[in-house]
């Protein structure tokens, strides 16, 4: 498999771009709106989103299989938009694998090989040695169909790198495996990736598979790209309501800013003033909606500790192992998720319990007001 | 187990019960309890069970038993038949045997029942039809005569002849291969062996080929044009594809009759085609296009083409559109991957589609009789006009019987090579 070349300008070049791409099926309403995205050598990109927000149909475009309506795609320098799929040279990977039932595995994996006119002996060692990476070499002879879902994965994995492509595009190629094994595909995949260095444009709907393979993410919704940054960066500072709302789980409160000043503001919820940090609140007065990940807020917390502290009463506390998750109701709001560390010393408090809760205002996040 | 591991307790009973039931209890708590589910199914399918024994399987059987059951010269001459028993083929059988004939064939006259005999000798030996019944009507006004031999000769040379001799002994057991052969242009001869009909009484054999050639030139024809149909359908929009179907599933809807007949103002010499063809300057001579092997060809290639259409359309319906985008997305230019991806997996409906109209063609009878004259008329026909008109029932059934081989042989072979598994109808 190629190895990349290490990127030194790795900010500057871009192996992947989209430019203002648009793309409609009917003629009426646009699937993807304007999408902007700049690749590197060796990144790997995931496309987020729920269904039908367009990030397939980017992945198509890409492949090749559906035509952008305007804009323009480039790979390594060259528009893409009139090339034919099967000379884009692109690694794919699809969602139910779509290895071709009727060749074994060795000729599935021999297929774009023999495409491509290779003698055969480079083409049995080529096979030979994707098999070996994908540590199956004794199902060559086998048939897709004899193989479990994950052996067929794999399989699908292999095929699309085995001709050394060097940007290969995945769609949800993890959706069909058990949970277990999907977490297992996700560490493979992200070794594969570092090691061989090709680019990678994956596509999902799961946040933690995003999260734990991705250098980047691409949030999507309704055909915009709501937020394209690194998996710290998108779950510690999300740009807007929907980015906080998907990934990851966010207690929201819908509030008005009463005052704004640099760095902090005031937002008054119901009949509370909260201590928040502006993102996107432009004056006061504005609609806004607070966002609070649950892991950020303790139970009674030591006096001064923190710069936000209410009270609230248990309704209800549900038992997940490492931690407790424990619904409070707080400021007319009965969704307000506390998660509590299945710490050494656990907190006595029971359903019914009056508490105080509190977190620090650089975890609360004034973010634009949801209209749901 | 993991579970019971952890959680002994629980499940104490559950994990000892069927331990200790003696073994086969289970097996007799199963049928109990499956008894009223399978007695209900057996009641629900019993109507259609009878139906197809009364309707089906029962003529069949009888088509089948007809074709080498042959009591008719057994039964109208036993004596003669009799006498024949130890006769050696090589020279005129003895006097015993002339006597048993000429007595039987005197009373057969009397009481007109010679002529169906007659005519079933004649079947399989040419002339004996005028030799027995010329016998007969003379013997009838003899009185028995003292040298029974002598008589017969004297009636007609031919009684010295051995093959009329082996004709009725060929046919005098109760059980024969005689209408096989017949199918196959072969025949007994005056020894009892087994040999080819002379050229000029030859068909049957050239008719099967025809008839087989016919119905593979048809297949090929419905799969050439229905291969295309059936991957268009499958890859339309479900509205448009949907409006496809039901011009497909139109000619079901019309009589065969109806279909057959407009072929024939279509293609007929003074037809809309030939007219077309004639004012478009495109020929100067009419063509003949229907009354022969033609007109055969394309009304029976329209007529079949659905049973093609269906079963393709079915499997292609199931191939997802993600095989060619990944053969497409490894390399592949979209002819070869049409090639080498799509089309292997459409085989399982080439194969329903093919043993489908492959075997109603064979067997199809309507068609080549109404538009295929002379030339383009198949086994169906034959088997129709010894049903009907030469009244031969015997050769018919073996006819039939044949055809039924045939189709059992395809079939067997369509499941060593493909697996019937691999069929795939609907």
């Amino acid at each position: 498999m190629s190895k990349a070349e290490p990127a030194p300008g790795r900010q500057l070049t871009s192996y992947v771009s989209f430019q203002n791409v648009q793309k409609t099926y009917d003629g009426d309403n646009l699937v993807v709106k304007n999408f902007n995205l700049d690749i590197a050598p060796g990144e790997f990109v995931t496309m987020l989103g729920p269904s039908g927000s367009g990030k397939t149909t980017c992945l198509m475009m890409l492949a090749g299989f559906e035509t952008a309506t305007h804009g323009e795609i480039y790979v390594d320098g060259t528009p893409v938009n009139h090339l034919a799929p099967h000379k884009r040279d692109i690694g794919m990977v699809f969602q139910n694998y779509a290895l071709f039932p009727h060749m074994t595995i060795a000729e599935n994996l021999a297929f774009p090989l023999k495409v491509r006119k290779l003698s055969n002996a480079e083409i049995e060692q080529r096979v030979k040695r994707a098999l070996e990476m994908i540590e199956l070499p004794q199902l060559a002879g086998r048939r897709p169909g004899q193989l479990s879902g994950g052996q067929q994965q794999r399989v699908a994995l292999a095929r699309a790198l085995v001709f050394e492509p060097k940007l290969v595009l995945m769609d949800e190629p993890l959706g069909a495996l058990d949970k277990q094994l999907r977490e297992q595909m996700q560490y493979e995949i992200k070794h594969l990736h570092e090691r061989l260095g090709v680019t990678v444009l994956y596509v999902t709907h799961d946040q933690t598979e995003a999260l734990t393979m991705s250098d980047r993410i691409a949030v999507f919704n309704e055909g915009v790209v709501q937020q394209l940054a690194t998996p710290t960066e998108l779950y510690e500072q999300p740009a807007n309501a929907f980015v906080a709302q998907f990934i990851g789980e966010n207690n929201k409160l819908p509030g008005q800013v009463s005052r704004l000043d640099g760095s902090r503001c005031q937002v008054r919820v119901g009949n509370a003033l909260v201590e928040a940090l502006p993102v996107n609140v432009a004056a006061a007065g504005e609609q806004t909606t607070l966002s609070i990940r649950p892991e950020r807020v303790q139970l009674n917390p030591v006096e001064g500790q923190c710069d936000n502290c209410f009270d609230a009463r248990v309704l209800e506390m549900i038992y997940h192992g490492d931690h407790l998750r424990t619904r409070v109701q707080l400021m007319d709001q009965d969704q307000f998720i506390i998660k509590v560390p299945n710490a050494a010393q656990r907190l006595a408090i029971a359903e019914g319990d009056r508490v105080r809760v509190g977190w620090h205002s650089r975890d609360c996040r004034a973010l634009d007001a949801m209209s749901a | 187990m993991r579970y019971q591991a952890t959680a002994p307790s629980l499940l104490p009973e559950a994990s000892a019960a069927p331990a200790e039931l003696p073994t086969g209890t289970l097996k007799q708590q199963l049928r109990r309890a499956e008894r009223r589910n399978r007695v209900k199914a057996f009641l629900l399918v019993l109507p259609l069970l009878l139906f197809v024994g009364i309707t089906f399987v029962g003529p069949l059987a009888e088509m089948l038993h007809r074709s080498v059951y042959n009591p008719l010269v057994a039964d109208s001459l036993p004596h003669t038949i009799e006498a024949l028993d130890d006769w050696d083929r090589r020279q005129l059988p003895g006097e015993a045997a002339y006597r048993a004939l000429a007595e039987e064939l005197a009373s057969l006259h009397q009481n007109r029942q010679l002529a169906k005999l007659a005519s079933r000798l004649n079947a399989e030996q040419s002339g004996m039809r005028s030799l027995m019944t010329k016998s007969g009507r003379r013997l009838a006004r003899l009185d028995p005569p003292i040298d029974a031999k002598a008589a017969l000769l004297k009636i007609d040379r031919r009684w010295a002849e051995l093959k009329y001799w082996a004709a009725i002994n060929n046919l005098g057991s109760r059980y024969t291969l005689s209408n096989y052969l017949a199918a196959l242009d072969m025949r007994y001869d005056a020894q009892g062996d087994i040999v080819a009909q002379p050229e000029n009484r030859q068909i049957y054999q050239s008719l099967f080929a025809k008839t087989l050639g016919m119905s593979l030139l048809i297949t090929l024809l419905c799969l050439l044009l229905g291969y295309p149909l059936a991957h268009l359908l499958a890859t339309l929009p479900e509205r448009r594809s949907n409006l496809l179907m039901i011009l497909v599933l139109l000619p079901f809807w019309t009589s065969l009759l109806v279909r057959t007949s407009a072929w024939i103002v279509l293609l007929q010499t003074e037809g809309v085609i030939n007219d077309l063809l004639v004012g478009l300057g495109l020929i100067d001579q009419r063509v003949q296009m229907v009354h022969n092997m033609a007109g055969t060809l394309i009304a029976m290639t329209h007529i079949l083409l659905p049973f093609m259409v269906l079963p393709l359309y079915s499997v292609m319906k199931s191939i997802s559109p993600s095989y060619m985008r990944a053969a497409r997305s490894l390399g592949a230019r979209p002819g070869y991957a049409f090639v080498r991806v799509y089309m292997p997996q459409t085989l399982p409906g080439v194969g329903a589609g093919a043993l489908l109209t492959f075997i109603l063609s064979i067997g199809f009878y309507i068609t080549p009789a109404l538009v295929g004259g002379q030339s383009g008329q198949m086994i169906s026909n034959f088997i129709a006009y010894h049903m009907q008109t030469s009244l031969n029932w015997g050769l018919a059934s073996a006819l039939g019987g044949l055809l039924l081989a045939a189709v059992l042989l395809l079939y067997y072979l369509y499941n060593r090579l493909v697996g019937i598994n691999n069929l795939k109808v609907g």
